[in-house]
């Protein structure tokens, strides 16, 4: 939006309008936010940077803190991130060790989320695997240092922005598309910027890992953050790194990043009430979904 | 939406509205209460009744009344520390028509005998809403300075209170005016860009016409 004297007054409306005022005033993409936050909330340079740095160490900490024997309440989920550590340790993953990790992560935080674990809802509790999920073992193998990690931060909170302007981050008004494919995007922006990418490749990334999402629906069994968001948090880590990865390697999206953003509104307003968190359509209504909330019902 | 409403908040899992917002709907509460509560009895309406306890929206709403943030890692065990603490808690469920689909109606007592009764909204990614007071409706989240008077429908308080807080140089961001029946009872409720001194609070309980001054500062 700009104002009378053709001014930025909120740059978040559009990735567009972040890359522009990149250019204009010759500053990175995490800067941008930086420096629109601290007008924003009337903050210093230095309490938004720590405020950051607390969201990173509190991200890292709790991808430390998951326990492979724990189980949810309902009992529906845990384990499973134990498990395909024990697997990646074997040697021999299908997707290669660093996406068996990543793969690994994604299942623990989602199940740490479910187990009443501390987390950072990125952009919500049940889509709260997906970043660390990709940023932790790039870190972890020192590929890139904690300043980066936070600078990245910064853009996934641009890219999050944008998306929370122009469609939702609620699974209750876009379905799961809004939840895990906005994670998604907002981690496939992080990964190309640490990787050394342009602010355009960026912007594509988060285009294709979106549009790869496109449609998903929003559908827990029995209402509860559990089945199918955990194994969601892996697909939205996944796809992160795939569409990361096509940027850097020059693919462009067809569809600009804020137009996929609008497809994505358009769907999730098509999208049927019963797909939107409502724990009646998709998995949520499957037989065996329904067997499940009936026993739950019965202990409660 | 700032940018840490989209990266956090840092909370215990699994969900922001079910859990995060109860809690900082327990939270509100106290404060509002301004003591350590001793009893409180919980109504959960709407989807926190119907999937509330798989989300531990129960637990939570507990935290909250024991004044922990939804990142303290006690929550999950909050019951026992309400006995442990003396807060005796009953649960129940109702079907409040015309609120937001998650909704719980704390009733709670505190250590000096002060009674109230609040209900609060979970609004998504941890916000959260108070709908009514007492039973009158009001609307503020609690995010800025909070200034809460019940006084009697009489011309005048409105005065009083708003000329007090500009000699105090406090910022007037929005206010809102209730009241149960004409000649009543009324409620005022100011949200601020500052906070309010705690002399010009204790002078305003003491003037005549106010029945109950109610104050949150900034939460920190
Ligand atoms: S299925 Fe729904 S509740 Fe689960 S992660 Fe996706 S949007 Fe969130």
């Amino acid at each position: 939006m700009r104002n009378r004297d053709g001014e930025i007054i909120m740059a978040f409306e559009a990735i567009a309008e972040i890359l522009e005022k990149c250019n204009r005033e010759q500053i990175s993409f995490p800067e941008v936010v930086i420096q629109e936050d601290m007008r924003d909330r009337a903050v210093s340079r230095e309490e938004t940077w720590i405020q950051m740095a607390s969201m990173w160490e509190a991200m890292h900490a709790a991808s430390q803190s998951y326990e492979a024997e724990r189980k949810s309440n309902s009992g529906l989920v845990g384990g499973a991130g134990g498990r395909m550590e024990e697997y990646v340790k074997k040697g021999r993953v299908l997707c290669g060790e660093r996406m068996g990790r990543v793969i690994a992560r994604a299942l623990q935080m989602g199940e740490s989320n479910a187990c009443m674990k501390r987390i950072v809802a990125a952009p919500t509790a049940g889509a709260c695997g997906v970043l660390p999920a990709v940023l932790v073992p790039l870190y972890e193998d020192g590929e890139i240092t904690e300043e980066q990690v936070i600078e990245a931060l910064f853009v996934t909170a641009g890219i999050g922005q944008v998306i929370a302007t122009r469609a939702s981050i609620a699974g209750a008004s876009g379905g799961c598309q809004a939840e895990i494919g906005s994670a998604s995007a907002m981690a496939a922006g992080a990964l190309v910027y640490v990787s050394g990418g342009s602010k355009e490749q960026v912007a594509d990334a988060v285009a294709m890992s979106l549009k790869n999402l496109l449609g998903l629906v929003c559908d827990p069994v029995a209402g509860l953050v559990e089945v199918p968001c955990v194994k969601r948090n892996v697909i939205g880590a996944v796809n992160a790194m795939a569409a990361a990865d096509m940027a850097l390697a020059g693919i462009t999206s067809a569809i600009p990043a804020d137009q996929v953003i609008d497809a994505m509104k358009e769907v999730g307003d098509a999208m049927h009430v019963s797909l939107r968190e409502t724990g009646e359509g998709g998995l949520a209504g499957s037989k065996a979904a329904l067997e499940i909330t009936r026993k739950l019902r019965m202990k409660a | 939406m700032n940018i840490f409403d989209i990266l956090g908040p840092v909370m215990v899992g699994p969900s922001s509205s079910h859990t995060a917002g109860a809690v900082r709907i327990g939270f509100i509460t106290r404060r509002l209460l301004g003591e350590s509560p001793v009893k409180a009895l919980i109504t959960l309406s709407g989807s926190f009744a119907a999937t509330g306890a798989g989300h531990g929206t129960d637990v939570a709403l507990v935290a909250g009344l024991l004044g922990m943030k939804p990142d303290d890692m006690r929550v999950p065990e909050s019951l026992s520390l309400a006995k442990e603490e003396g807060l005796e808690i009953s649960f129940d469920f109702a079907n409040l028509k015309e609120a937001h689909p998650n909704t719980a109606v704390l009733r709670v007592t505190g250590e000096s005998g002060r009674e109230l009764e609040v209900q609060a909204s979970s609004l998504g990614g941890g916000r959260i809403m108070v709908n009514k007071l007492d039973g009158i409706e009001v609307n503020f989240t609690g995010e800025s300075p909070t200034l809460i008077v019940h006084n009697m429908d009489q011309p005048g308080h409105v005065a009083e209170v708003t000329s007090m807080l500009s000699h105090k140089s406090v910022n007037i961001a929005t206010m809102q005016l209730y009241r149960d029946h004409r000649g009543g009872y009324a409620v005022m409720v100011i949200e601020m860009d500052q906070n309010v001194p705690r002399e010009a609070l204790d002078w305003l309980s003491r003037l005549e016409g106010i029945i109950k001054v109610t104050y949150l500062d900034k939460e920190k």
